[in-house]
């Protein structure tokens, strides 16, 4: 009886403990400014989404985004704290309040969203999860691998797809399961595995690094939706209307012509209305979401317009080479669609 | 009879000869230890055919067709190593992300190690007892140093990384680690109840759990039970739960020296009216730590290597640094055994020394009657 007594006082207290330590509901936006700097985290290391130049300083796709909302919010794109994450701990860091926007190639799931507590304030890169194969293989079709050793990386929504995927077409296949993206590449080029599944951006990218890239194939099959995006606590309404529409101001910027170099000129005002409320010359949108009128004008000019950050840093000039495909306007064939600035 | 008598005996000295050139020199040391059995020439010869097989290889791709020059991974071309990265990114591998016009810094408190070190581990250096205090301060010194602040610009420790990320989280384990395993041993063999029930419950807890999880708790877990407004640096915890961990270890490698004592010596320093502390001090520790020092070393160098687990964190030591390289698009696919190669010859550099040191300091206390 005394035992239950004290293990009751123990996890009650344990609770308010967790209670009164949980990050409340409190503004994101005042933390950010009290602070002075932006918390984001981002990857360890992801080829042309997060990566460091000569000098250290973080760069790339996903980083892009962290600098233009430091912008909008702060003023200044370099006020960003980078808090580099790993698979396994970006989503208890974001949890925690150790970061204020997550924003490293992170699959917008159902079970994220909703179980998890977090809000996905849209989606950045459309990926989905593809194959590499040695053309020796014989083999022209992910559907014909019945059979073949699958070289994966572990606690990624990777390895599930990758299950439901032989279940679906009801062909065995024998995981290799590798903790990093660069050991995989290394086990397949080691010939470890038959084929190498990731991403197919990262397929793309590691095919031009091989020896020989022409005696490798990426297979037809996308076996995936990857939808990548930003995210918050939920919670915070005001936060994330404020990430979700800074994204959004990148994409429209491409729309409407909007670029790095003319962002200033444009800011004094055009004939067009809706760039003109976007970059405060008219209405009071930076208002609306706690912030001063010039957010937007501030957050394309950190890095550019979503085009001017993916080719950059992702796109047919770089050395990852992507095609826009997917991630072109909806204008241009693709489904990239940002709701209007009104 | 008579005539010369029959000499037995040599009537002059011969000429001292060398020995036979088949037991002295390089002859001799070869057939004592390479060929003295059939065993042992077939072992030779095949470990000769290895290293015939490996080594010409290694070098060629390493020096001899290496691409020393360029800007990307595209400009190596050739068979060999890429080493083109090497002068843009080797201070990334040796300082991290700290910021380079405090180099200096990082460098001086390097630099002030070898002294502070130098005091503690060998007796016969001129001006030893002022080294001594020297050593003392030293670690106040490079916190001062590394981190900053009295007039310094203050460097976040989430920039520190590379070579000197190891290094300040090896040495700051491995010295408070001794002095913390030093005090659970002998508190594990105490007689007071409630020292030796913690020492028993921490030891055990923290050699019965993980490091990683361990890590993981003081990551994760440990945000979410204190408010909001306490925030412990990152690095800090890391370091506490490494030092923590390594204690433990620490701790039973001590413990088993203690038990090799004979109870003679500590019934001796009962004798002599000395006290707890002093017999300990005096008596009973010299010893125990002396044949512990395998297993302390063997400890150091364990906690050496864990230091790479603060990936976990964000923080880039030298061998984060190797995976970042191979991460960044320029130099994708081409660096990926370059990197990992020089991570491994700093480790290598850094244990084996260890190892060469623990080794004379056994040869240097050692008092056994043979």
């Amino acid at each position: 009886m005394k035992f239950k007594q004290i293990a009751g006082a123990v996890a009650v207290a344990g609770a308010l403990c967790v209670a009164g330590g949980m990050p409340g509901q409190a503004a994101t936006l005042d933390d950010v400014k009290a602070a002075g700097t932006l918390k984001c985290g981002i990857n360890t290391g992801l080829p042309g989404f997060a990566y460091t130049d000569d000098a250290g300083k973080w760069t790339g796709f996903d980083v892009a985004y962290c600098r233009a909302l430091a912008a909008a919010v702060l003023g200044d794109a370099n006020k960003v704290t980078f808090v580099n994450l790993t698979g396994k701990t970006r989503f208890p860091a974001l949890a925690a309040g150790e970061i204020d926007v997550l924003s490293r190639n992170t699959t917008w799931t159902l079970s994220r969203d909703v179980d998890l507590g977090f809000t996905f304030i849209g989606v950045n890169y459309y990926d989905g999860q593809g194959f590499i194969g040695r053309k020796a293989l014989g083999v022209k079709s992910a559907k014909e691998l019945g059979g073949a050793s699958v070289c994966i990386q572990t606690g990624t929504t990777t390895e599930l797809n990758l299950a439901d995927f032989f279940r679906i077409n009801k062909i065995k296949y024998e995981p290799v399961p590798i903790e990093t993206n660069a050991e995989a590449r290394a086990a397949y080029d080691a010939e470890r595995c038959d084929v190498y599944t990731t991403d197919a951006s990262g397929l793309a990218a590691t095919r031009t690094t091989f020896p020989k890239p022409g005696d490798h194939m990426v297979f037809p099959e996308i076996i995936s939706k990857e939808p990548l995006g930003p995210l918050v606590r939920q919670g915070d309404d005001q936060w994330a209307d404020i990430a979700r529409w800074t994204l959004n101001a990148l994409i429209t910027a491409e729309e409407l012509g909007v670029t790095q170099g003319n962002v200033a000129k444009m800011a004094e005002g055009t004939d067009n209305p809706e760039i003109n409320r976007m970059l405060g010359k008219e209405g009071s949108m930076g208002k609306m979401l706690g912030l001063d009128a010039n957010w937007a004008a501030r957050a394309i000019a950190a890095e550019g317009n979503y085009a001017e950050m993916f080719e950059r840093y992702i796109g047919a000039d770089s050395p990852l080479g992507l095609g826009r495909g997917l991630n072109a306007l909806y204008k241009d064939g693709g489904i990239l669609y940002s709701p209007p600035f009104r | 009879m008579t005539g010369q008598p029959f000499h037995r005996s040599r009537a002059e000295m011969l000429q001292e000869r060398p020995a036979p050139i088949t037991s002295v020199g390089v002859i001799g040391w070869m057939r004592a230890n390479l060929f003295s059995t059939w065993l042992n020439v077939a072992l030779t010869l095949s470990a000769l055919a290895l290293l015939a097989l490996t080594v010409p290889p290694l070098i060629d791709w390493t020096f001899l067709d290496a691409t020393f020059a360029g800007s990307a991974g595209k400009d190596c071309t050739g068979e060999g190593a890429c080493w083109a990265w090497l002068d843009q990114r080797i201070h990334q591998f040796v300082y991290g992300f700290y910021p380079a016009e405090a180099y200096w810094r990082a460098n001086l408190a390097v630099v002030l190690l070898v002294p502070a070190v130098g005091y503690l581990l060998f007796a016969n250096l001129p001006y030893a007892r002022y080294g001594r205090w020297f050593s003392l301060a030293y670690p106040v010194i490079a916190a001062f140093l590394l981190v900053g602040g009295l007039g310094l610009d203050v460097v976040r420790t989430d920039q520190f990384g590379g070579f000197v990320l190891n290094l300040v989280a090896g040495i700051t384990g491995i010295v408070l680690s001794l002095p913390i395993g030093i005090l659970l041993a002998l508190g594990r063999r105490s007689r007071m109840p409630i020292v030796r029930t913690f020492s028993v419950a921490f030891i055990e807890f923290i050699r019965g759990v993980p490091l990683i999880t361990l890590l993981f708790v003081a990551i994760i877990l440990l945000p979410i039970f204190l408010p909001r407004e306490v925030s412990l640096d990152q690095l800090v915890r890391v370091m506490v739960i490494i030092t923590l961990f390594a204690s433990a270890y620490m701790a039973e490698v001590i413990r088993g020296g203690l038990q090799a004592i004979p109870q003679g010596q500590y019934e001796a320093g009962q004798a002599m009216g000395l006290g707890y502390w002093q017999s300990m001090r005096l008596i009973v520790l010299p010893q125990a730590l002396k044949i512990s020092i395998p297993g302390i070393v063997n400890t150091f160098i364990g906690l050496f290597k864990d230091t790479t687990l603060v990936i976990i964190i964000g923080l880039f030591d030298i061998l984060g640094q190797a995976r970042l390289l191979q991460t960044n698009q320029d130099w994708l696919g081409k660096v990926d055994y370059e990197t990992f190669l020089l991570a491994a010859l700093f480790f290598f550099v850094i244990c084996f020394g260890m190892s060469r040191y623990s080794i004379n300091l056994e040869k240097r206390l050692d008092t056994t009657r043979r």
